[in-house]
């Protein structure tokens, strides 16, 4: 079986209807905002983590059903602890400064706040060509750093994935309906 | 529809449909949504006017090449939804260089200073997402509901950084 994997110019057009649908969900969501960032990661409103962990939370259940009767691929991204961590610590200190993450980003100037434009995508572009400037001289070195490979937690635990996703689903979906009853 | 013309959704519906987005991209396109790498792609694309040989010799633009591929084009659909979400809100959309209240109270209007704030920002957040081969959605959502190790790192580190900042920045605020 397998996925259905549209090829060819449709999936072009597959992508533009999936990035309108994710822009739409994002405008309804209220994630992107400035301000909604900052209150996050000041923990006055929780907004943005209820709903980004609401949808891991429900795609992990879908996802790996579908995994588990062979409609859908897994795709993890290796474990490379040295650039996982550091590249998140810059893009956390980035996303607070800017106020935007790439998606949010683009998705401001959608509903018209070109402060995301301006700044926002010019700025990221930028990083990203920095990027790839940098590339060749940490490709063989300090990329390499805790390589671990294609790793996910039920594979580090030798477990079934459904002895870890129900325990999180349970454990983590509580914690949201709680932080959500005590206004956060 | 009332539900669409909402002007905000609760966070679980939210979720719950951004989930649901997800597992179709899984199905229809046998990948995962994701933003940041559109971004290299588009870089490429701007330095190639001005110096075509550089881009081909990077090995980093050798592996994302500069082309339009899906998810360049899910990059340009993102705009068009949340307007088309916005619009149909009782508010009217209104395109505005209004700087965002949160960095007005703590920073003032000075236009020069969010330029530089934001740019610096928008720099650390293209240089991170590459760095750490993911955004917000190619690690934290996609990687993050596969259980992935290196998304859940990168998801606890951005978090980390995010709020130790906000902590010295915004504390007054």
């Amino acid at each position: 079986m397998g996925p259905l994997e549209i090829t060819g110019s449709p999936r072009l057009l597959l992508g533009l209807v999936t990035g309108i649908l994710f822009g739409f969900i994002l405008q309804k969501a209220q994630v992107t905002k400035y301000d909604k960032i900052v209150a996050f990661f000041a923990l006055k409103d929780l907004t943005v983590l209820k709903v980004m962990m609401g949808a891991i939370l429900s795609g992990m259940v879908g996802v790996y059903f579908l995994y588990s009767i062979g409609l859908v691929n897994l795709h993890i991204k290796p474990t490379l602890l040295g650039a996982n961590i550091l590249g998140g610590l810059i893009f956390g200190v980035g996303m607070l400064l800017l106020g935007f993450c790439p998606g949010t980003c683009v998705a401001a100037v959608g509903e018209g706040r070109l402060d995301g434009l301006f700044r926002g995508i010019l700025g990221i572009l930028i990083g990203a060509a920095l990027y790839s400037e940098v590339y060749p001289f940490i490709q063989n070195n300090f990329l390499k750093l805790g390589d671990y490979g294609k790793l996910t937690v039920p594979t580090l635990l030798d477990a079934n994935p459904w002895v870890v996703i129900v325990p999180v689903v349970a454990i983590l979906g509580g914690s949201l309906v709680w932080l959500d009853r005590k206004g956060l | 529809m009332n539900w669409l013309r909402k002007e905000e959704w609760p966070w679980w519906q939210a979720g719950l449909l951004l989930g649901l987005l997800n597992i179709a991209v899984f199905y229809t396109a046998n990948y995962y949504l994701s933003a940041s790498t559109t971004f290299s792609r588009a870089a490429g694309m701007l330095v190639q006017v001005v110096a075509p040989a550089h881009v081909a010799a990077n090995a980093y633009w050798q592996q994302v090449k500069p082309i339009l591929d899906w998810q360049f084009m899910l990059v340009i659909g993102i705009p068009m939804g949340a307007f088309l979400a916005a619009r149909l809100s009782h508010k009217p959309v209104k395109f505005t260089t209004e700087l965002p209240q949160t960095w007005v109270g703590r920073f003032g209007t000075n236009s020069a200073r969010r330029w530089l704030g934001g740019l610096l920002g928008g720099i650390f957040v293209g240089f991170g997402a590459r760095l750490a081969d993911g955004c917000t959605s190619g690690h934290a959502l996609s990687g993050g509901l596969q259980l992935a190790v290196s998304s859940w790192i990168f998801l606890a580190a951005m978090m980390l950084s995010g709020m130790v900042m906000a902590r010295f920045i915004f504390r007054s605020a």
